[in-house]
């Protein structure tokens, strides 16, 4: 349940932004984590960004996900 | 493991030496977090470690930890007629004492699987005259969460939405098993993402007053590998800390701002855990002054638990005391499509991930 993923901030409105998974774009909310700006990548959580990661390892991590996911 | 280039090949292989050198009497280390077990399976990092190294999985699971009486409640909102129940998936399978939340569902009941706890806010305005309840349970990651969907609900004047709560907090469970002289650890793989929210320090107490090593671990095979080593290293040298091997996620502090929202909201409380009972101060209940989203306060239900004679040893299994194979259920009466314990339920539960992963694969330390 804890599982978080990845993920580019490609636009950003009051609290809410729209992010980039695995090029699927879906909304969250900056509530959790208000400094957050265009281009950064945060982990997403239940439909928030819960903390700012860089780019680096977010590519790490998505590579693991897709292995968990059986599609490595 | 799975394909990587040779220098993360190297670096595995050289980790995998070195905790083969580092740990010379067999050693039990807890993996606090279900996503840890399923990653550690997935990576095959059982099967490359030196054969006393044993790996056992904790309480991690909030699906699995989650106890009848609150399935039992939430169950008996569902059958209201006013009521939109709104709940992440893997929570529509665990048991209650009488029934789950999918067996309500196939009857009718309007049960929403929500991905974020913000759907609710959006199924409570479109549907006015409805009482919208959201099953909130999950630890320190998901929390905040909630916390924030009770604030956004406020904002908007939204009066439909209300919140069942059963949040956990891990560090008091992680007390209650050094405890537990059966439980036996020499040391904890700590979870990442709670980690992520909370920082390091509430997890102080592991070496300071338990004399216990920990390190915080990320969720790809390296990091596993990397944290397994550290752990090695501080056994090895009889100097228990808290290392960090998830530094571009886990800041000392964590996040403070959605620590903040939590405690605007949510205040300790005493809470039932399956299988290892009350613990002080290891769940959150919502604070007086937003009671109006709180579902026990607003909209109060008697249920009656029945407690259910089975087999299941899931209480041993969250504990790492037993692994789920020594279940004399396990993948004969109790399967992941037809659960008999909680631990069977949720992908991340120990017994789901051994019956998944597990069986055939390998056989040490059953
Ligand atoms: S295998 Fe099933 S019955 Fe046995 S401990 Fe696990 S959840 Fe309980």
């Amino acid at each position: 349940m804890c599982l978080a993923v990845p993920a580019k901030i490609i636009d950003k409105k009051d609290q809410m932004a729209v992010v980039e998974v695995n090029s699927i774009q879906r909304q969250v909310s900056l509530m959790l984590l208000p400094e957050a700006g265009i281009g950064d990548f945060v982990l997403i959580h239940a439909g928030f960004a819960i903390q700012a990661i860089d780019e680096e390892e977010a590519t790490l991590t998505n590579q693991l996900l897709r292995e968990m996911n059986g599609s490595a | 493991m799975p394909e990587h280039n040779n220098e993360t090949k190297e670096m595995a292989q050289f980790l995998i030496r070195e905790i083969d050198r580092l740990v010379t009497k067999p050693v039990r280390l807890m993996e606090v977090c279900g996503t840890h077990t399923v990653a550690i399976f997935r990576a095959g990092i059982r099967q490359l470690l030196p054969p006393q190294v044993d790996l056992v999985s904790g309480p991690g699971c909030p699906v699995c930890v989650t106890p009848d009486e609150y399935i039992d409640k939430a169950v008996a909102y569902a059958r209201c007629e006013d009521v939109i129940l709104t709940t992440f998936g893997d929570m529509l399978r665990v048991p209650g004492s009488t029934s789950s939340l999918g067996e309500v569902k196939a009857t009718g009941a309007d049960i929403r699987v929500v991905y974020s706890p913000l759907e609710s806010l959006t199924i409570a305005a479109q549907n006015p005259h409805k009482k919208i309840i959201f099953l909130a349970v999950g630890f320190e990651t998901t929390a905040p969460t909630a916390a924030a969907t009770v604030l956004a609900t406020k904002k908007q004047n939204l009066t439909n939405l209300f919140l069942l709560s059963s949040h956990k907090i891990v560090p008091p469970a992680l007390k209650v098993l050094l405890a537990d002289p059966a439980v036996n650890i020499d040391g904890f793989l700590l979870p990442g993402h709670v980690c992520a929210i909370t920082g390091e320090r509430p997890f102080d107490f592991l070496p300071e007053t338990y004399h216990m090593p920990a390190v915080v671990a990320g969720f790809e095979p390296l990091e596993i590998l990397r944290t397994i080593y550290r752990l090695a290293r501080q056994i090895h040298d009889d100097q228990p800390t808290i290392e960090n091997e998830y530094k571009r996620i886990v800041k000392p502090d964590g996040n403070p701002a959605a620590r903040q929202i939590l405690s605007e909201v949510y205040e300790p409380t005493d809470a039932v855990w399956r299988g290892i009972g009350m613990i002080p101060d290891s769940g959150l209940r919502m604070k007086e002054q937003y009671s109006a989203f709180d579902a026990q306060v607003v909209l109060p239900m008697v249920t009656k638990t029945i407690a259910k004679k089975t087999a299941c040893r899931c209480g041993e299994v969250l504990r790492g005391i037993i692994k789920p194979t020594a279940c004399q259920l396990f993948g004969k009466a109790c399967v992941p499509e037809h659960p008999i314990g909680a631990c069977m339920v949720s992908v991340e539960g120990s017994c789901a991930a051994w019956y998944k992963y597990g069986s055939g694969r390998y056989t040490y330390g059953t």
